[in-house]
């Protein structure tokens, strides 16, 4: 490579080495890597291409600071699985990654719905879509039911105009802003099949797998542990039978499911506790929520019911 | 005749990537930046037209690019600045102003003389580009 040589020697201030280790610690993109590995239970998968487009992205950085040729690479990612997998929470890691790797400027993340983004009437959708990319420049664009924008029953729905304007903007502007689509597998993938123009311009798709019920569990303790709560003996198998059995009950949304689970355990455990007291209470007794507290939850009426329909 | 109004006016004129740097210092400072425009360089005359709606919560210069670049594409051939307010409690003003586009061709002002009672002379300036009607004053 004798041109590429001369190229390098041309110009004093181009280094001749780069040392990815030390970049990956200067960066801060190591920090950010293992928050999300400390902080995030299971997704192994997701970590993973994380981890990927972290070392893509450091690779190209130092490839530009060597004066190689290169291309700003196209960021914008599309996370697709069930509700409560964590997509919203990995793409403000996302946007905190992309910081720290210097591709976007402010590293904040403007998490919008179709409602934020498409008018009422004629007119109003442009300055309305054009008002939130604005806010999302120098950051990250996150778009929640992204399929939402696109309605297929009604050609004359204004879903349309706000996709060709962050389609254009995506395009245009990939220096100014990371646009993340978000949402259920398969309906991502039908908006897709009829907006070609997306999937072309979305070079990171990432699936978020269902959590198994040992990290459901785990997840339960983390939040609990989060809002200074323990389960107390019993009820960490009752909680364990609580998530299996919630599994299979419809609009189950893994981590969100278990967050609510929680919180009308806490309900009832306040409850109980004022019912139930009689004199001074301790720490230990306010912070504890017993195998009763879950027991008592609808879901396992319904799994004893549904037993009981599927035995005669 | 160059004008020379608000910031930086004596100054050649600031590049895309200048005046980018000079509105992400005023968004820093937590200004709200916004765009107005004018046929009517008149210094007096205040009362520019808005493009947009100030920007109270866009944290990058880059949403500012993109109007500007969209305000030049609509109204090139005029004046355009950026007005960067402050709204803290106790300022409620314009902190800083500054020009961002002009006219390919700026005529001037001519000095007019007008004879008032006794020997006494008043004057006052008048835009050449005001004689044509607004909207098609410098094309």
């Amino acid at each position: 490579m004798p041109a590429l040589q001369q190229d390098l020697d041309g110009q004093d201030d181009i280094p001749v080495h780069v040392d990815l280790h030390a970049e990956f610690e200067e960066s801060g993109v190591k920090d950010v890597l293992a928050e999300l590995d400390r902080e995030l239970i299971g997704l192994a998968p997701v970590k993973k291409r994380i981890r990927e487009t972290a070392a893509l992205l450091l690779v190209e950085r130092a490839r530009k600071r060597m004066g190689l040729a290169h291309e700003t690479p196209t960021l914008h990612m599309s996370f697709t699985g069930n509700p409560g997998t964590g997509k919203t929470t990995v793409a403000l890691r996302m946007a905190d990654l992309l910081h720290h790797l210097g591709y976007i400027r402010k590293g904040h993340l403007v998490s919008v719905t179709r409602d934020d983004l498409v008018g009422q009437y004629i007119g109003h959708t442009a300055p309305k879509t054009k008002e939130i990319l604005k806010k999302a420049m120098g950051g990250v664009l996150f778009i929640d039911e992204a399929y939402y924008l696109y309605r297929q029953e009604n050609e004359r729905d204004y879903g349309q105009e706000a996709i060709e304007i962050l389609l254009q903007v995506m395009e245009n502007q990939r220096d100014d802003l990371v646009v993340i689509l978000a949402g259920y597998a398969d309906r991502m993938d039908r908006f897709f099949a009829s907006n070609p123009g997306f999937r072309s311009r979305i070079a990171h798709h990432i699936d978020f797998p269902d959590y198994t019920d040992q990290e459901l569990l785990q997840i339960a303790g983390k939040m609990l542990e989060e809002q200074n709560y323990r389960l107390g003996a019993e009820a960490e198998a009752a909680m364990a039978d609580y998530v299996s059995a919630r599994r299979t009950q419809p609009h189950f949304a893994n981590a969100r499911s278990i967050r609510n689970a929680l919180d009308r355990a806490r309900l009832r455990q306040a409850n109980r506790l004022f019912e139930n007291a009689r004199g001074p209470l301790d720490a230990e007794t306010l912070s504890t929520i017993s195998a009763e507290d879950i027991r008592a939850s609808r879901v396992f009426a319904i799994a004893v019911r549904n037993e009981e329909e599927q035995a005669p | 005749m160059r004008i020379t109004q608000g910031a930086f006016s004596f100054l050649p004129d600031l590049t895309d990537e200048q005046i980018r740097a000079q509105v992400q210092y005023c968004i820093d400072n937590g200004w709200a930046v916004s765009l107005e425009f004018t046929d009517d360089p008149h210094p007096r005359n205040t009362y520019w037209d808005m493009w947009g709606h100030p920007m109270f919560d866009n944290p990058d210069a880059a949403a500012l690019m993109m109007e500007l670049n969209e305000c030049r594409k609509v109204y090139g051939d005029r004046y355009i600045r950026v007005v960067a307010f402050d709204a803290s409690h106790g300022w409620e003003s314009v902190k800083l102003s500054f020009l961002v586009n002009r006219p390919a061709e700026e005529p001037g002002y001519r000095l007019e003389r007008q004879e008032a009672s006794g020997r006494s002379i008043r004057y006052t300036t008048k835009p050449y580009a005001a004689d044509r009607p607004a909207g098609n004053r410098y094309a």
